[in-house]
Order: C-alpha cells, then sequence, then structure tokens
C-alpha cells in the first residue's frame, strides 16, 4: 500500500545503475538480500545492461536532436547543444567567483536558493508535521482546518509573495515566506492522512497493552506514518524547488532564480539554458535523496 | 472471588449503528468461565463470535447487559485480558523481542506503578521477555522483524506478547485461522503445552470444529446473526493431557466432534445471504 505512493517516473532513473553497484558492494545484511542477489546476477548479462542503459541514453539524444533542430530552425538565436555545453564547462569552472552582489558564480546561486528553500521548507515542516498529527488525531481539528486548507491549498504560491514583501519588508524573507507557505500543505495533508490510516488493529494493540499516549506516538503512531510523512516530505521540498526559481526571479538577489533573469536581461540564452539544466539536475538530486530515505523508512505491511 | 464464574456474562446485546440503521450483533449473552478453563465460542461466520470475544476483551461495551471479570465490571481493554489478535498484529517496525517487551514493559516495568505494584527491574524486564519468547520457541528469531518471519512464527509472537503479560485472561480471536493445517496442528499441541503449564484461562474464538474440541473444557456454540446467541454449552469431557493421535479414533472424541458438526450443520445450516 505504502510503496506505491513513491513510484515515480524518476524510479527508473536510479534503478538503471543498481545492478553495476549491487556487484561492486560486498554482500552485506539481511538473508533474503543475500539469497536475492546471485539471482539478480544471473539474470545480469550484456542485454540486460543495453536494456538498462539504451533507452535513457536514447531519451537523452532525442532531446539533444530536437533542441539541435529548434536551434538550427530559429538561426541559432536559441543556442545549439554545442554552445550550450561548451558555456557550462566554463562556468562550472570556476563555480564559486564573487565580483560583486550581482555577479556571483552558479555555485553560490544555487547555494543561496537551496538556503532559502532548506528554511522555508524547515518552517513549514517544523509547523506542517505536528499540525498533520493533531489533525490526523482529533476529528474535531479535521473538520475545524480542512475547509481552510482547502481554501488556501490551490492558491498559486506567487500571491503569496507581495504579502510576505508586505509584513516582512524584505525580498529575502518573503521568498522564504512563499516557500513556507506552498510547502507546508502537503506535509499536513500527507500527516494528517497518515495518522487516520494507521490500521485499526495497532490501536487495539496499544488499547489492550494500555499503553500511554507518550508510548502510542512514538511506538505505534509515529513509526506508521513515517512513510505518509515522507511523501509529504517529498511532495514539499518538489514544490518548493519549484517556487523558489519564480520567487527569485521577483524578488532579485542572489539565487537561482534571479540568475536566470539577470541572464535575461543580458540577452545570455545560452546561461539560461544551462541554468536550467542545473534547476533540473537539483531537483532530480533533492528527489532522489528522499524517495532512498522513504524507502528506508518503509516496513512490509501486515499481511493477515 | 467466585472461581466458578471467573467471567460472569449476565444479559449481553450487543447493536451497531450501520447506514442501513441499527444492526442486531448480539442477544441475551449468559455464559460463566471457570478459573483455569479452556473455553471455545464457534459458529459460522457472522455469528458474533468475534463481537463477544471483543466484548469481554472490552475494546467494545454491550449496548445491554454487564460483563464481570474477577467479580469486577470489565469498564475497557487491560492487560490482564489480553488479546492475540487473528492477524497477529505484531508492529513491523519493532523486533520480536521489542514487540514482546512493549506489553512486559508495561505491566511490570514503569507502567507497574499505576497499579499499585513496584516496578521491575530492567534485567528482570529482559528476563520476561526472553522466558516469553522460549515458551514458544522463538529465542532464535528474538532479534528479526515481523516482515522476516513466516506466519506460524507471527502468530507464535503474538502469542509470547499475551502470555508475557501474564494475563489472568488469554482471549484469542481465531489465532490460527491464517495458518496452514500442519503449522496450525503444531501451534494446538504448543498451546495446549503451554496453557497447561501456566493454567491460564482462555477463551478461544474458532470456526475449526477438531480444534474446538481438542483444545476446551467448553464449546459455546453460537447461533446465526443477526441477533445471535448461544445456541448450546458443550462439556467436553475428555482427559488431559490430550494427544491428537490418540484422540482421533477416541469415541468420546468422535462424540463429541458429531455433536458440534450435528449444530453447525444440521440445526444451524444457513447459507449466507450476504458473503
Amino acid at each position: 500500500m505504502v510503496s506505491a505512493v513513491f513510484h515515480s517516473p524518476l524510479d527508473a532513473a536510479p534503478r538503471a545503475e543498481a545492478p553495476v553497484r549491487h556487484l561492486a558492494k560486498p554482500v552485506a545484511g539481511t538473508p533474503q538480500a543475500a539469497v536475492a542477489r546471485p539471482a539478480k546476477a544471473a539474470g545480469f548479462d550484456g542485454s540486460e545492461l543495453a536494456q538498462r542503459v539504451v533507452p535513457p541514453v536514447l531519451g537523452l539524444l532525442l532531446l539533444i536532436g530536437v533542441w539541435y533542430l529548434v536551434s538550427v530552425s530559429t538561426g541559432s538565436s536559441i543556442p545549439s547543444p554545442l554552445d550550450t555545453g561548451r558555456q557550462a564547462l566554463q562556468i562550472f569552472s570556476d563555480p564559486f567567483y564573487r565580483n560583486g552582489p550581482n555577479d556571483q558564480g552558479v555555485g553560490w546561486n544555487v547555494l543561496m536558493s537551496l538556503q532559502r528553500v532548506a528554511m522555508g521548507f524547515g518552517l513549514a515542516a517544523a509547523v506542517g508535521i505536528p499540525l498533520g498529527f493533531l489533525i490526523g488525531r482529533f476529528g474535531f481539528l479535521s473538520r475545524m482546518f480542512n475547509p481552510l486548507i482547502s481554501l488556501l491549498r490551490p492558491v498559486s504560491p506567487l500571491a503569496w509573495l507581495p504579502i510576505g514583501l508586505l509584513v516582512f519588508k524584505g525580498a529575502n524573507p518573503a521568498a522564504i515566506w512563499t516557500i513556507f507557505i506552498c510547502s507546508i500543505w502537503p506535509m499536513v495533508i500527507n500527516t494528517a492522512v497518515g495518522v487516520q490510516r494507521v490500521p485499526q488493529d495497532y490501536m487495539n494493540v496499544a488499547r489492550v497493552l494500555n499503553l500511554s499516549e507518550w508510548k502510542i506516538v512514538t511506538k505505534i503512531l509515529f513509526p506508521a506514518v513515517l512513510p505518509y510523512m515522507l511523501t509529504g516530505v517529498r511532495l514539499a521540498v518538489g514544490t518548493a524547488w519549484l517556487v523558489i526559481v519564480a520567487a527569485e526571479m521577483l524578488t532579485g538577489g542572489v539565487g537561482i532564480g534571479f540568475w536566470v533573469w539577470d541572464e535575461w536581461n543580458n540577452l545570455n540564452v545560452t546561461n539560461i539554458i544551462v541554468a536550467i539544466f542545473v534547476i533540473g539536475t537539483v531537483g532530480l538530486l533533492l528527489e532522489m535523496a528522499l524517495i532512498k530515505l522513504a524507502t528506508a523508512f518503509t516496513f512490509e505491511e501486515v499481511k493477515s | 472471588m467466585n472461581d466458578a464464574k471467573y467471567i460472569d456474562i449476565q444479559g449481553v446485546a450487543q447493536t451497531f449503528k450501520t447506514k442501513k440503521g441499527l444492526f442486531p450483533a448480539l442477544r441475551d449473552i449468559d455464559l460463566t468461565i471457570a478459573k483455569g478453563e479452556f473455553v471455545a465460542l464457534i459458529g459460522h461466520s457472522g455469528c458474533g463470535k468475534s463481537t463477544l470475544l471483543n466484548l469481554i476483551a472490552g475494546l467494545t461495551t454491550p449496548t445491554d447487559g454487564v460483563l464481570l471479570c474477577a467479580g469486577r465490571e470489565i469498564a475497557g481493554p487491560g492487560p490482564e485480558r489480553a488479546v492475540v489478535f487473528q492477524n497477529h498484529s505484531l508492529l513491523p517496525w519493532l523486533t520480536c523481542f521489542e514487540n514482546v517487551y512493549l506489553g512486559v514493559e508495561r505491566v511490570f516495568g514503569a507502567g507497574a506503578k499505576s497499579t499499585g505494584a513496584k516496578a521491575e527491574t530492567k534485567a528482570q524486564l529482559l528476563e520476561r521477555t526472553h522466558a516469553a519468547l522460549a515458551l514458544v520457541g522463538l529465542t532464535h528469531a528474538a532479534q528479526k522483524r515481523p516482515g522476516e518471519i513466516s506466519g506460524g512464527m507471527k502468530q507464535r509472537v503474538g502469542i509470547a506478547r499475551a502470555l508475557a503479560m501474564e494475563p489472568k485472561v488469554l482471549l484469542m480471536d481465531e489465532p490460527f485461522g491464517a495458518l496452514d493445517a500442519l503449522t496450525r496442528a503444531k501451534l494446538q499441541d504448543e498451546l495446549l503445552d503451554i496453557v497447561a503449564r501456566t493454567q491460564s484461562t482462555v477463551v478461544m474464538v474458532t470456526h475449526d470444529v477438531d480444534e474446538a474440541v481438542l483444545l476446551s473444557d467448553k464449546i459455546v456454540m453460537m447461533t446465526n446473526g443477526p441477533a445471535a446467541t448461544i445456541g448450546e454449552v458443550l462439556k467436553v469431557d475428555l482427559p488431559r493431557p490430550r494427544h491428537r493421535v490418540a484422540l482421533a479414533e477416541d469415541p468420546a472424541y468422535l462424540h463429541y466432534r458429531k455433536a458440534v458438526i450435528d449444530f453447525l450443520y444440521t440445526r444451524q445450516a444457513h447459507v449466507e445471504k450476504v458473503a
């Protein structure tokens, strides 16, 4: 039930290289894993490798091919893959330079954006997860907050930016506020759903053992809800990373979103395309890290 | 305390509110269970066996009537009436040891203070947990998680968790229902052995005639629902210890078996309307 939540197209990407890593790793872990591995290794040959590697490579080639065609047909106003690659090499050769507040390396831009995401997201987690627990545990609070969540959740994150600017009187806190408000909902909702879906059997165990409320939370509720919570966290981080780019375009300063906008003002389209790849890669890495975290905390469901 | 009426159920009825209106599950249940007695509740599915067990456990409260245990009204669930759940209900994120320890700690550890008893030391608690796992023959699996062991082993951990709390009454809801016949027979034998040693009072829900006759002192046969009640109570007067192979041709055993089958399939035969 829970594992289905984590499925995403991205699963294919880590899997593509999984067999290679497994073979290199010394055999450790559970007996089942040890048994499963030889079976995997037996089926691991050239054709399997080709099946795993060829499709993603073809996909990338398709992207580059289309990009190249667009570049040619627009008379290079969209830079070609080759030009972009060269530019990227140059940018990444010195990612951490500083030539004043508006001219900093791509590394600083990414780090600044990540810092804002971390702050906004961290605050959202600190508020959202406990709130989700309360909403899930108490029907009264659930009925009280559900209309509010339904009302506020569909609001575009950027609509919150002016409110943030007004209240906090600064671009940076306003961007953090925007991240906060848009990444809190998936965490509240998923945590609440997780708490509501804790199997009745577990709660019956708690009642028969007469566990204290503290033990119920630490030994039953929290572990049972963790997979749901982590799904919420993953969705929230994804949203936060989407929003930060847009928010920084509006607020300025240092950050990957601002960098895109700055390069647009400089009409440096090559850098914009490099930035798009950087944003995509960072988003992918965040997602993959959280999927790894989530699978580590997903336990086999009880089968009757 | 009246040992002959250790558990005393008087005029209990249970009605559930459903979307289609009130559903009478049980009515007019009168039953007494003596201390150390092994009682099986048997009947067709949907006859309210589990409902009755949940009432004794205190997980639900009756619409009408009273249930007494050791002379006190059953007001809610508690470790003195331990339940072995049908689907074992082990917590998958804890090891077998931790699953058992959870209950032990509550009853004999820090949680014991609420009942006025003295809290035992950590070493004593660990010892109790080890002893319970040894009782069901699972010392080797103590550090495994439920996902890593077989269904029969999980059910044994469930039994160990219940027994470790030294309950006054052991309540079992079709504990072996999900197991294959061979594993079931093995666990039944183990249960016979354990109950003989601990002298526990046991109430077990089952739909297996042989299981009921083999294990019980008293078989409570229930009529079909809705509004099920006790149809007949059969005293099983077979000497203990009982051995399934020897009993297979025992005339008394066959007589009891026939009586239960007769009740279930002749007098209470019914085609289920709702599956």
